[in-house]
This record gives structure tokens, sequence and C-alpha cells, in this order.
């Protein structure tokens, strides 16, 4: 018998982890000598009470998306891939490369070719981890963190010695042809009497990574690879007993983990700067981490918390510009959130479960 | 190249692999313990910002370094909390200390000295001095020859060279830091608490069964490492450089990291680990030394990542092979 209802596990326990790393960051605005209620007001009104807020906040989920989902398609094979950020960095190389040398008539075949592009060079980057920890039993986190600093280094010499514009001082590759500008938001829904999200740079990008969650639910729950990821993630014994092999589902895992990583630099380095520029991740690879231990490794649960992510950087970033909480707030919070849903989430679960025991006892 | 650049260049090497060094041996102990860290970034950065803050308020280096070390020490708490107590994800549970770290000291910078997540700069002794050891040419003599230092010790002989720009003229941390190798190797493979300390990250089991707290010592583990961290800290803030900046760790607590799985655990191996990894940063700041010597230029970039690289190449077993203790990253769960 279970210890506590489907709908406790699901929801109330997320809650009450987010309950209790909003009330910390409340706690930590306080002590800054800023009030949270203004605070958040403020962060409301810039984020969600405007459409251009609203364009921004989408813009970020839109990170936020492709990197939850690839945390949590490699959580579901209980493999950490903390690497994200350099796979999303090594996917913003595909897209350049795929903007800078085709010739693309249009937009739509564009950013299919920029996904296949980042999606390649993301799964690449995953793969030598991968590869290793399948083969050699080097431990995937490790090895995933020392990727993400050798993929830095390699994006900054590519930049700075190979694909920098004869002249150009700052370390970024050429401006991208016109025919690859991805519709933003504002060309698509504003009308003439009417403009909307002006200048926010949401753009199709969103409707790729809507697809990408649904993409991650037909994956998980209703393939055979799919079963067979979960099924290693649950006993690796019971697995290898049952004829999966751990070093192809390791694989695969983590070249679809850093597929979706990479992903993330259509969004960036095609629908916004339409230029590869170092740091064009900005932290979004970690901060999958968090989405995906609060969304509980669901697409839809991911898919929120991408959101909330979304809300939580452009109402931060609203802060910075109003008030004198530094952007750095969003960090805090971020590491709150991570700290309770995944480090502390015992802490949460045992009192809940202990409740929920006794209220059965009393029922019987 | 001559003697006297060779020997400018390993004294960088070691004024930056002082604080590899202490990371890497916090690291060690908590590993050791079975509790994996990689918060030492983040405890390294709160250090380093307390200590410059309470350096900055107090005028004493030294009242900075316990300020950074309780710093340190509570974030290991909160690891210990988390990996111990409640039996979580210690992978989780340090990427979240290392990001509270990275926010929570530029939050409290801007709050308290309003000068864009930095602390104002330090002098005198809110900063630990170099140390002029005995017979050696340091700046006093430089002053009362009334001659430039660096004039001076291009005019010595080669040991005095040696002893005067390598050996003297290092902060105390760096001194201490290098005691504290033997220091852990004697209290790992000496004492009765080290046997216990690794046995309890090999087999905790085994440990619980002769009636030893795994709990305790893996908590006195995690906060040893906290001290250690602390140190480190300070060292970037109050010896190294004079004032705390945003992100001013920059990745060394994964590369302590890296030289630990480089030295495979072993303290006396660290200290070679780290001081190659220094060797590795001081370069990447004089690129020119090694188009002087091979005669090609060395792309920087790739000086950065080389202790990266490495460490891939050690975690693959293509040279030795790099085994952790059996029961890192394992909560122990007393019965089932």
């Amino acid at each position: 018998m279970d210890k506590m209802p489907k709908w406790a596990d699901i929801v109330l326990i997320p809650l009450i982890s987010l309950f209790l790393a909003a009330f910390f960051s409340a706690l930590v605005i306080l002590a800054i000598g800023e009030s949270p209620i203004e605070a958040l007001k403020l962060m409301i009104d810039g984020a969600l009470m405007r459409s251009s807020g609203w364009g921004y906040t989408l813009y970020y989920a839109t990170n936020f998306l492709f990197t939850g989902l690839a945390v949590s398609v490699a959580f579901h094979a209980r493999l950490f891939n903390i690497g994200g950020e350099g796979q999303a960095m090594i996917g913003g190389l595909g897209v350049a490369l795929v903007c800078l040398y085709v010739p693309w008539p249009h937009w739509s075949l564009a950013i299919l070719g920029a996904s296949v592009g980042a999606a390649c060079f993301g799964a690449l980057w995953a793969l030598i981890p991968a590869y290793l920890q399948a083969k050699r039993g080097s431990h995937i986190v490790i090895t995933t963190i020392m990727f993400n600093f050798i993929a830095a280094a390699l994006l900054n010499y590519v930049l700075v010695e190979l694909l920098r514009p004869v002249g150009a001082m700052d370390p970024a590759s050429a401006k991208f042809a016109a025919a690859t500008h991805l519709p933003s938001f504002q060309d698509m829904f504003s009308t003439a009497e009417t403009p909307m999200f002006r200048g926010a740079p949401a753009n199709v990008t969103f409707f790729l990574a809507l697809a990408a969650c649904v993409f991650v639910w037909v994956l998980i729950w209703r393939t055979r690879l799919g079963y067979e990821i979960r099924a290693f993630g649950q006993s690796e014994t019971g697995a290898k007993y049952a004829g999966i092999s751990p070093v192809k589902i390791t694989v695969v895992a983590m070249l679809i983990s850093g597929g979706l990583a990479g992903m993330m630099s259509v969004n960036t380095t095609m629908g916004e700067t339409e230029r590869l520029i170092l740091n064009s991740t900005e932290g979004a690879g970690f901060i999958g981490i968090a989405v995906a231990l609060m969304g509980r490794n669901h697409p839809f649960g991911v898919f929120l918390a991408a959101i909330l992510f979304g809300f939580l950087y452009q109402g931060g970033a609203e802060l910075a510009l109003w008030t004198s909480i530094p952007r750095e707030l969003i960090v805090v919070i971020q590491a709150l959130v991570i700290l309770f849903t995944g480090a502390l989430d015992n802490m949460v679960r045992e009192p809940v479960e202990k409740i929920f025991i006794a209220m059965r006892r009393r029922n019987t | 190249m001559d003697f006297l650049t060779l020997l400018q260049v390993l004294d960088t090497s070691v004024r930056l692999a002082t604080p590899l060094l202490l990371a890497c041996l916090a690291g060690l102990y908590s590993e050791r313990s079975g509790v994996v860290d990689i918060g030492l970034e983040g405890k390294m950065l709160a250090a380093a910002f307390f200590s410059a803050a309470a350096a900055y308020y107090s005028g004493n280096a030294w009242v900075g370094m316990l300020a950074g070390i309780g710093a340190s020490v509570a974030l290991a708490t909160v690891h210990g909390l988390a990996s111990i107590t409640f039996r979580g994800n210690q992978l989780i549970s340090g990427v979240a200390i290392n990001f509270l770290a990275a926010g929570m000291t530029v939050l409290v910078a801007q709050s308290w000295f309003k000068q864009g997540g930095r602390t104002p700069s330090l002098t005198g002794s809110a900063r630990f001095g170099p140390i002029e050891l005995p017979f050696a040419i340091g700046p006093s003599d430089a002053e009362a020859a009334g001659r430039p230092l660096s004039r001076m010790i291009a005019e010595a002989g080669p040991l005095q060279q040696f002893y005067s720009e390598l050996i003297s003229g290092h902060s105390i941390l760096v001194y201490l830091a290098l005691l504290t190798v033997p220091l852990t190797w004697w209290l790992l493979f000496r004492t009765r608490f080290g046997l216990r300390l690794r046995a309890v990250g090999e087999n905790p089991a085994a440990v619980d069964t002769a009636g030893v707290s795994v709990v305790w010592l893996r908590y006195s583990a995690v906060l040893i490492c906290g001290v250690l961290c602390g140190i480190a800290g300070a060292y970037l803030s109050t010896a190294l450089q004079a004032g705390f900046v945003k992100d001013m760790t920059a990745g060394r607590g994964f590369i302590a990291l890296a030289a630990l799985i480089f030295a495979k655990w072993r303290p006396v191996y660290a200290l070679w680990s780290c001081l190659l990894f220094g060797l590795f940063q001081a370069l990447e700041l004089r690129p020119d030394i090694i188009t002087n010597l091979t005669g090609f230029e060395v792309q920087i970039q790739l000086l950065g990542a080389l202790p990266y690289i490495l460490t891939v190449v050690i975690l693959a077993g293509f040279i030795g092979k790099a085994i952790p203790p059996k029961a890192s990253a394992e909560p122990y769960i007393k019965e089932r």
C-alpha cells in the first residue's frame, strides 16, 4: 500500500517545497531591507500585466522548457545531466554554423535546419560523458561538469579565432542572413491597431518547445524506448535481467538529453541575438535542474515550472531596474527551489507521509 | 627562458595552487567519508565574501577569516542536513549550495556596500601580507638599500634567488595550506579517527556494526570540509586579492574537484595535482613564456581547459584508474 495518495505526491509535496522556497526568499528580501510584498507586486506588474512582459516571460520559459526537459529525460534513466549548460553552448555553435553557411530561402526551413544542427551538436557534446559512463564507469556528473568548462573554452576559442568577422572587436560571429529571421510574437500577433508583445524576444521557437514537451511525453510513456529508459532508471539489475542493454540506454538517454539542451540555442541564438555570442546560455542549463525537479520530471510539470521560472527571470529583471535588489535574487530563489524540491525532499515528505498514515489509521 | 623567469612562474603557481589545495583537501575529507561535495565552489565563494566584509569592518584579516569559516561551515551544515540527516541527493544539494552562494554574496554585498556586488578594497592589516623568511631578500631589504627589489634579486646567486623568490614572501595561509597536507595524511592514515573516516566511506554498515556512529563521523568530515573551504575563500579575497568581487572563485572549486580525482583521493598526490593545475593557471597568465619555450603559439583557452580535459582522461581510466570511495554519494540507512 502506498504511504500517501498520488495527488499528494504530485501536487502537495511540490507546493509545500515551493512555499518553503518562497518563504525563505521573502526572508532574504526582508533581510536586505526591502519589502517582499512590494517586490512581488513589481514582479507581477513587470512580467505578467503587460503583453511585452509576457513576451519576455515566455522567451525565458522557452529556454527553460528545453533545458528542463533535457534534465528530466536523463533523470528518468537515473542519470544526472548537469552539463545542459555546455550542451546548449555547443548547440549554439551548431545553430550558428547552419545559419551562416547554408543559404536558407525561408525561415521555416532554416528553423528546421538549425534545430537539427543544435540537437546534433548538443547530443554530440553529451555523447562522450555518456560513453564514458556506460563503458568505463566514469561518473557522469563529474564528466558533464568538466565538459561545461571545456565547452566554454572551446566556444571562446572558436569565436575569437575562427568565427569572428575580420576587424570586429567583440568575440561573436557575423550576423545571420535576414532570411533566417524567426517571426517574433510581435510579428505574429500584432495588428495595425493593437501592437502586442512590443520589443519582446519571444518567438516561434516557443511552439517548438511545446512540441518538444509532447515529444518527451510520447517518448517516455508511449514508446518501447521510453519504457526501457524508465525500467533502467528504476532498477539497473532488473532492466538487465529483462534484456535491456545498460550501455544502449545510458547513451541514448544522454543523446536525447543533450539534443534537447542544445535546441535551447535555437531560441537564444537564432531567435534573439541572430548571431553567436559568448555566454548566450546565461545559466539556463542549470535552471533546467530546478525546473525538472519542480516539475517532477513530467513534461506538463516541466511546462508549469518553466513558466514560473520565466516569470521569476523577467520579474527579477524588473526588480533590478526599479529597486536596489540585484538580479542575483533569482539565483537565490533558484537555489532554494533546488534545495527544497531536490536535496531536502525527505524533510518535506516524511512529515506529510506521517500525517497521511495517521489519518488513515483514524479512519479504519 | 632564464632561471629567474622559471622561479617567477613557479612562485605564481604556488600562489594560485593554494586555494585549490585547501579546497581539494576539504573535498578529500568529505568524499573519503562517503559524502560527495560538488559545493566546494559555493562554500569558497561565501567564505571569500564574508572574509572580505569582516576584514573590512574590523581591519583585521584574522577576524575576516573567522567570519569566512563561519559562512562556509554554515553552508556545510546545510549540505550535512540534506545529505546525512535527510538522506537526500548529495549532488543536487551541492548544486543548490553553489547557486545559493553565488546569489547571496552579490545580494548581501550590494545591500552592505552598494558597489555593484563587491567589497571595498582592503588595505594594511585587513589583508594577509607576505611573510619574509629570515635571510631572504624581501621588500624591507630593498627599502633599506634604496634599490628596486627585482634588481636585487636578479643580482643574487641562484640559491638565494630560489629561496627569496619561491620559498619566501608568501602569505601565512600558503604555508598553512602546505602544512595541511602532512597533517591530513597523518590524520587519515595514522589515527583511529582517520581509519574510521575512511571506513565509513567504503562500508558504513561495518562501521555501524562496530558501534561507531556513521552520522557523527560524516558530520565531522563535512564540517572539516567547511573549515578548509573557509580558509580557501579567505585566502582568495584577503591574501591573493584585496577584496571580494562577484564570482571571484571562477570555477576553482571545480578545478579542486578535478584535482581530487586526479590525486585519486590521496593527500600527497593532491598536493602535486594542485601544483600542476596551479602551474597551468600561472602559464595562462604568461602565454609569452610558452611561445618562447616551444616556438609556437599555444592557445590560452586550451591551457584553461587543460585541468578539465586531464580529469576526464583520468576518469576514463586511460592513465591509471581513479576509483572513488565505494559508498560515496550513497546515504546510509540504518535499518531497512
